[in-house]
């Protein structure tokens, strides 16, 4: 079981200026204080949406690898989404699921199935190119293949509980983040 | 603003799809809805000027089109009314609280003919036009030809201004 915070710090060091991550909730809250890029892009409205938005990102911008930050509790909530990934396909598109088993950002209580094989379901969505990852020196061994190779890649990330809060969604959703965001992207 | 009544007339689905084209929409976001699938939906599905993304529930459309605006590509979301419904809480966030611009076609299944949506014998149908105001969504009625002009200014402005605009679709294109 990983430790959300160190496996950010590790993805972090592998980024250039060129990818843009989209993160959401418990993962966005630590990403917006580690990491401040101008592509980044915080999942803002519905809970569980963060890998739609990053499917019309990957989209719309194929030439950019799109790496979704999601959590279980948030990717139960849009499952279907596994399934749009799945038959878009968007090859720059990493779905990346922080798994605790729990709602984190919602108090930290048990997902109805904590145990939910998602691996399982983004392969029976369509996803080919899927992984699930224990530990910090398989994660670290994997990211230069998570960050090359042709998607969509779904990552199911085993980790423990992190901190509950309190979570600055204020600072995270505001204007000017959001038009450094589209004047990187030249819109 | 009511819609207006229109007991005769028709709507053609190629007029609409030409119109949307001209906004410069290049993605249609759609979970299929029997109302617009033969007159909108199947062209759209087989002109090569769409992307044509098909989600499995309506909210994942909006998410979808606020990754295209970011990345400069227009999309139409093309849903019935129950669709609509079903994805309030994204529109609340996403089109509403972040001025995003959300195009939606909403059909209007089993509206009645002749009849303004907020006479409908149908609950849903009548509580369409009054959660749009409520929101703050401009809203147009496409009931017959003579309604599609509204189509690419509306989707255009809607890009320009950075909001939502849905277009109900009344009666059943052909």
């Amino acid at each position: 079981m990983m430790n959300r915070t160190k496996c950010l710090e590790a993805l972090a060091a592998r980024l250039t200026d060129d990818e843009i991550v989209v993160a959401t909730y418990s993962a966005a809250s630590e990403w917006v204080e580690m990491s401040d890029r101008a592509l980044n892009y915080y999942s803002f409205g519905a809970m569980g949406l963060a890998s739609s938005h990053g499917i019309g990102l990957a989209l719309a911008r194929p030439e950019r690898r799109v790496i979704v930050l999601d959590g279980d509790g948030s990717l139960l909530m849009n499952l279907g989404t596994l399934v749009t990934v799945g038959a878009a396909a968007p090859t720059n598109l990493v779905h990346m699921v922080f798994c605790n088993g729990s709602y984190e950002a919602n108090g930290g209580h048990p997902l109805p199935n904590p145990k939910v094989d998602f691996c399982a379901m983004a392969k029976a969505g369509g996803i080919a190119n899927v992984r699930r990852i224990e530990t910090l020196e398989e994660f670290e061994a994997q990211l230069p293949a998570i960050l090359s190779e042709e998607g969509p890649i779904f990552v199911e990330m085993v980790i423990e509980q992190g901190p509950m809060g309190p979570r600055k969604y204020d600072d995270m959703y505001k204007e000017e983040r959001r038009q450094r965001m589209r004047e990187a992207l030249g819109v | 603003m009511n819609a207006p009544v229109n007991a005769t007339g028709v709507l053609h689905g190629a007029p609409i799809i030409k119109a949307v084209k001209e906004a410069g929409v290049s993605h249609v976001l759609s979970v299929p809805d029997i109302h617009t699938a033969g007159g909108l939906l199947t062209p759209i599905r087989n002109d090569p000027d769409f992307k044509l993304i098909r989600t499995c529930k309506e909210d994942e459309a909006f998410g979808i089109a606020a990754g295209l605006t970011y990345g400069a590509k227009r999309a139409l979301i093309l849903i019935q009314y129950t669709g609509f419904l079903y994805s309030m809480n994204a529109i609340r966030a996403i089109a509403c609280e972040h001025n995003m611009p959300m195009c939606m076609m909403i059909g209007l299944l089993s509206k009645e003919v002749g009849v303004p949506p907020q006479e409908s014998k149908k609950f849903g149908l009548r509580i369409i036009e009054p959660l749009l105001d409520v929101m703050g969504i401009e809203r147009h009625y496409i009931d017959a030809d003579e309604d599609v002009a509204v189509v690419a200014p509306a989707i255009r402005r809607a890009y320009e201004n950075k909001h939502p605009v849905a277009m109900l679709v009344g009666r059943k294109p052909v």
